[in-house]
């Protein structure tokens, strides 16, 4: 029973990091280059636009969740399971919604990429 | 990709290793936070190691909000996965921790995957804004170069 608890943990983190992921990045793909933005209108016009953009204040907050949420986790399912599944996960998770949503062209590279680094991260726990 | 983008990219792995690890080490010096006394949970940031841990996450935030201002978040991800290759190696030689043969396998798919993630461009579709339009675009360029 407790083993379904965990599991569900790791949806949730998976769900709010991944919704967390996507939303940050398109807040800064709305701000700009930041770089440029440095150099041209200064520190404090790269600050306040992404502190202004509705999509990044989501995004904390779906960061903010997906924390408490893996808090969580830990009292109910066991740490060997529930961060590395978590973060694996959230590899694969991404990349289907940045393709979803972002609209990024996720070819053969970046697929192999996403899985390599997910098992590789529940290899790193063993 | 310019050097100094590649920093931008480094500096999320790094400080995130860092800045996990600290956090990691305070809480175990400042012990179990009891849900019955939470100002505990206001107080543990007066610890030395934690408050360095927090200053250095808020170092990875700002790298990391910075690359996905010209990368891909498919490419960002990956591509600073190396943290988890780091806090394996500080694990081994810093710490001298046993690394079995499943994590060194794992580190090795962890850094096959950033490298299959960063011979490709960084920057994949259009970006909106006018101002971004033109930097996604030399980004592009740059990738290909």
């Amino acid at each position: 029973m407790s083993q379904i608890y965990a599991w569900c943990a790791v949806l949730l983190i998976v769900l709010t990091s991944t919704a967390g992921d996507v939303l940050l990045s398109r807040a800064m793909k709305q701000v700009g280059h930041v770089g440029q933005l440095w150099r041209s209108r200064g520190l404090f016009v790269v600050i306040g636009r992404t502190l202004g953009n509705p999509s990044f204040l989501l995004g904390v907050a779906a960061m903010a969740t997906a924390f408490y949420s893996l808090l969580f986790g830990l009292s109910w399912g066991d740490m060997s399971l529930v961060v590395p599944a978590s973060a694996s996960l959230t590899f694969v998770a991404s990349a289907v919604a940045a393709k979803l949503f972002l609209h990024e062209r996720v070819d053969r590279r970046r697929w192999l990429a996403a899985v390599l680094v997910a098992v590789g991260v529940v290899l790193l726990a063993g | 990709m310019s050097f100094r983008k590649y920093l931008v990219l480094a500096g999320v792995s790094l400080f995130s290793a860092v800045g996990d690890s600290l956090l990691a080490r305070g809480m175990k010096e400042t012990g179990s936070i009891s849900l019955h006394d939470l100002s505990s949970i206001f107080l543990v940031v007066l610890h030395p190691g934690i408050a360095l841990g927090i200053f250095f996450l808020f170092a990875f935030f700002a790298c990391y909000l910075t690359a996905l201002s010209w990368a891909d978040l498919t490419y960002v991800l990956p591509a600073t996965s190396l943290s988890y290759v780091l806090l394996t190696l500080v694990a081994r030689f810093w710490l001298h921790e046993h690394v079995s043969l499943s994590r060194w396998l794992g580190v090795l798919l962890i850094s096959l995957g950033v490298g299959f993630v960063t011979q490709g461009p960084a920057l994949t579709h259009k970006a909106r804004t006018a101002e971004s339009h033109s930097s996604a675009e030399q980004v592009a360029t740059e990738a290909r170069q």
